[in-house]
């Protein structure tokens, strides 16, 4: 029977290991909601920092963050998407298709602080859009690129070939068919992708540390040529840069953060299940 | 001599009543053959003897399966034991992505033997014993995926006599093979079947008839007859084993 | 009456073209090329982000000699006799990074192993679902929580006068790789075949025999490629290591002490430089650095896991 004890023994040490990472994950979300609760309330989600940030709110912030993920999708999503179409139904195998996802694999990696340098050195400085909504948007999207066509491309992919075969049989144009019977058919992965990117925009910190966000600001912002306050860079600076703050406004800054993530994730989640199940009836 | 004896097997999966009251006697050093329909529950029934189907959740099995006088669902069986006792050839050919030498001496290397003698020992022999010791004794450090499907399938048989099993269970063995691959199998079954108790589970009624001694013929989760496959095939008693065999359905 | 059936009909009718030669599609001429160029901007993205880093980055060697930028160990580039050799700061980088794998490669790759062959059903969805949330938090949020909880616990337990070390950096780190080492090696262990399961266990070996002797071995490209990718996650780090790792620019002598990683320095210094100065092509070259490091990395990666594929199969 040795050998059963062993396997009881080696799945017993797995089941642990794998503790050391849920227990800390668990740790992370309960911390944070525990002690962030208390500081949520409408006046802090709908009101400006007051006194150098010690008291009031993060509206500004929250503003700053949702218009900066509006204007990363806005670029990322046809780019994306478009890339994701390019390669599953119109490229061949050749050598441009692979350094085509040479390139996407390899920005996927690139260091989100390297995606803040070349932010500010391309669109901040030689494009002049200077240090605003646009700058980071853009900046966002090249980040948050590799996610979305990733998960476009296996959602397009997954299609099955005899719906293209059908309708192209009955004489649509292969655009026609991507259009109507691809996409559609897609859409659940695509938006899922589409959300997650969303989630990672919105937590990223050091891509927009030098192409948007603004230390204090409370104020909102007219154009996306404005500065504006930016959830994460809020933190940054508040739990790191600025003594003296209270516990309170730190500790709920983290929770919206957290929270803001947290429904793009769930609700990318929700979808992909739902997707799922409707697929295997 | 009676091999496996299968009383009153039923086996459920999930709401679906999969096997209904096998009853069935598998003699040592002969061939069995089980056709039927595909989704008619034959393959099934064939993992219940090594209890391959205990990998599956929401089974449940009742009735009884006895490997000579042991009770192979008793819960104090070993599992790896029995699977040891009892070899097991896919339907498709799967060779680890090892060496053609590791594949074989997987099972007796988990089994303890460490010595490299003794390794080579049993290696050289089942190889020889599956027929395919000429065609890969240059290059045994090769990897298995290297060969042909014929002889990944031949390998994997080896590999399955490894262990030196009693009962050698084949599940649709040559169904992605060709016909000379398939033939040269057919062969070896023939030969086997001086050492070992083969059950194989066919498609094809031309295979039973050529290499098994017994049939059994499933349909709809039963076994609707079962003989000498002369009779079976020559004088069918039920209806519904002449209608198969003479290819009235599908 | 008559009439408008008659109407009705005629409009729903398609006319053939009786003439099959190919009429010129302008629209789907124009789409075609549209995609295409759509699906080119991710080279065009890489190729700029290296060409500006570059360039921009090079400018630094008209005032620092290549040999001091790459062998010296001063980070003085505010002082008034600026230094910039970038040792410590690479130093600094290794260090944490190797700590972040040596904690998160034996665990990630544990973890992915019971949560892909030994965790019940149920219990699988749920361990994914919490794995995927944490890699989805922000590092800044995990910055913060080392500055409040972590650097205080090691400092206590380990009694050593700050909390603020590579150590400390090194585990925030690692919880950033585990997501990506996981959930990579998970999906490398669940590709490998049902069939080599089934042949391994009609042999009578156990389970914990199938998965060490064939299940990880037959992933092990994936495995392999998934703690490469692990290391680039954390080289490129940089929140939460320029919150916790104490930012001090000097080569430590153990992972207790503090450090500052290439990624903290552009982070922290940018805001503070003029553009095209000395202090700001220094801190463009570190980036260029960076880039570097990790194509290197995601490419060997990706090298790794074709391979391991075309072997395979």
């Amino acid at each position: 029977m040795s050998k059963n004890f062993k396997e009881k023994f080696a799945f017993t040490i797995l089941a642990l290991i794998t503790m050391c990472v849920i227990i800390p994950a668990l740790f992370i979300f309960s911390y944070i909601i525990y002690n962030g609760i208390g500081t949520i309330s409408l006046e802090f989600i709908f009101s400006a920092p007051r006194r150098g940030m010690t008291e009031g709110g993060i509206f500004p912030a929250i503003v700053g963050t949702m218009s900066l993920i509006l204007g990363t999708i806005v670029f990322a999503l046809p780019l994306g998407v478009g890339t994701a179409i390019y390669l599953v139904e119109y490229a061949k195998k050749n050598l441009l298709t692979k350094l085509i996802s040479l390139a996407i694999l390899n920005l996927a990696g690139v260091p989100s602080v390297v995606y803040g340098l070349f932010g500010l050195g391309l669109f901040v400085l030689l494009l002049g859009f200077g240090s605003s909504i646009l700058s980071g948007a853009l900046t966002l999207s090249c980040l948050i690129l590799p996610i979305i066509i990733k998960s476009s491309e296996a959602a397009i992919k997954s299609v099955p070939n005899i719906y293209r075969e059908a309708s192209l049989a009955l004489g649509a144009t292969k655009w026609q068919t991507i259009y109507k019977v691809v996409l559609p058919t897609a859409m659940p992965g695509i938006i899922t992708g589409a959300i997650l990117g969303i989630g990672r925009a919105a937590g990223e910190t050091a891509a927009i540390l030098l192409t948007v966000a603004a230390f204090f600001l409370p104020r909102l912002p007219n154009s996306i040529m404005d500065q504006v306050m930016v959830l994460s860079y809020h933190l940054y600076i508040i739990s790191s840069q600025v003594p003296g703050m209270p516990d309170a406004i730190k500790n709920g800054t983290a929770l919206v953060l957290l929270g803001v993530v947290g429904i793009f994730f769930f609700v990318a989640t929700v979808v992909r299940i739902r997707y799922k199940l409707a697929n295997r009836e | 001599m009676l091999k496996i004896t299968v009383s009153d097997l039923n086996l459920h999966y999930e709401d679906f009543h999969a096997l209904k009251n096998i009853s069935l006697n598998i003699e040592d050093k002969k061939v069995t053959a089980l056709i039927g329909p595909s989704g008619c529950g034959k393959s099934t029934f064939l993992r219940t003897i090594n209890r391959m189907n205990d990998l599956i959740d929401d089974v449940k099995i009742e009735g009884l399966v006895m490997l000579e006088d042991q009770d192979i669902y008793n819960k104090d069986v070993d599992v790896a034991a029995l699977r040891r006792r009892v070899g097991m050839v896919f339907q498709k050919p799967n060779p680890f992505p090892k060496s053609i030498y590791e594949n074989v001496a997987y099972g007796p290397r988990r089994y303890g033997i460490k010595a490299k003698n003794q390794l080579d020992e049993i290696v050289e022999r089942s190889l020889k014993k599956a027929a395919i010791w000429e065609e890969v004794k240059d290059r045994l450090n090769k990897s298995a995926l290297s060969l042909s499907g014929g002889q990944q399938q031949r390998l994997c048989i080896a590999r399955a006599l490894a262990m030196e099993p009693e009962v050698l269970l084949m599940d649709e063995p040559t169904a992605s093979l060709d016909p000379i691959a398939t033939g040269r199998i057919e062969e070896l079954i023939s030969q086997l079947k001086k050492d070992y108790a083969i059950i194989i589970v066919t498609h094809s009624m031309q295979q039973a008839a050529r290499i098994s001694d017994k049939t059994a013929f499933f349909l709809l989760g039963e076994i609707v007859e079962t003989g000498k496959t002369k009779e079976v095939f020559t004088t069918p008693k039920d209806k519904r084993t002449e209608d198969y065999i003479t290819g009235r359905f599908g | 009456m008559g009439d408008t059936e008659k109407a009705i009909y005629s409009k729903t009718t398609i006319s053939h073209r009786k003439d099959l030669t190919r009429s010129s599609r302008f629209g789907e001429f124009l789409i075609e090329k549209t995609i295409f160029s759509i699906g080119i901007t991710a080279i065009l993205i890489l190729g700029l982000i290296f060409y500006y880093l570059v360039s921009t980055g090079l400018n630094v060697f008209a005032t620092v000699s290549i040999s001091e930028f790459f062998t010296t160990t001063g980070w003085f580039p505010v002082s008034s006799n600026a230094k910039y050799g970038t040792v410590p700061l690479v130093v600094g980088s290794l260090m944490v990074t190797m700590g972040a794998i040596l904690i998160s490669v034996p665990i990630g790759i544990g973890s992915a192993i019971y949560i892909s062959e030994v965790a019940p059903a149920k219990a699988r969805t749920v361990l994914k679902v919490i794995i995927e949330f944490l890699s989805a938090v922000p590092s800044v949020v995990l910055g913060f929580l080392g500055i409040v909880v972590l650097s205080n616990w090691v400092r206590i337990t380990l009694s050593i006068p700050t909390g603020f070390t590579a150590f400390t950096g090194a585990i925030l780190v690692s919880l950033m790789a585990l997501p990506t080492i996981i959930s990579i090696s998970d999906d490398a262990i669940a590709a490998v075949p049902k069939d080599y399961r089934d042949a391994s266990l009609a042999l009578g070996a156990t389970k914990w025999e199938t998965i060490r002797y064939v299940l990880v071995p037959a992933a092990s490209s994936g495995i392999t490629a998934a703690v490469m990718l692990g290391v680039g996650r954390a080289i490129g780090e940089t929140m939460a290591v320029l919150m916790v790792t104490g930012n001090a620019a000097q080569i430590p002598d153990t992972m207790f002490t503090s450090v500052r990683t290439m990624t903290a320095t552009i982070a922290a210094e940018m805001g503070d430089t003029v553009r095209n100065d000395t202090h700001y092509f220094a801190l463009f070259a570190i980036g260029s650095m960076l880039l570097f490091m990790t194509t290197v990395i995601n490419t060997i990666a990706d090298y790794v896991v074709t391979r391991g594929k075309k072997e395979g199969r």
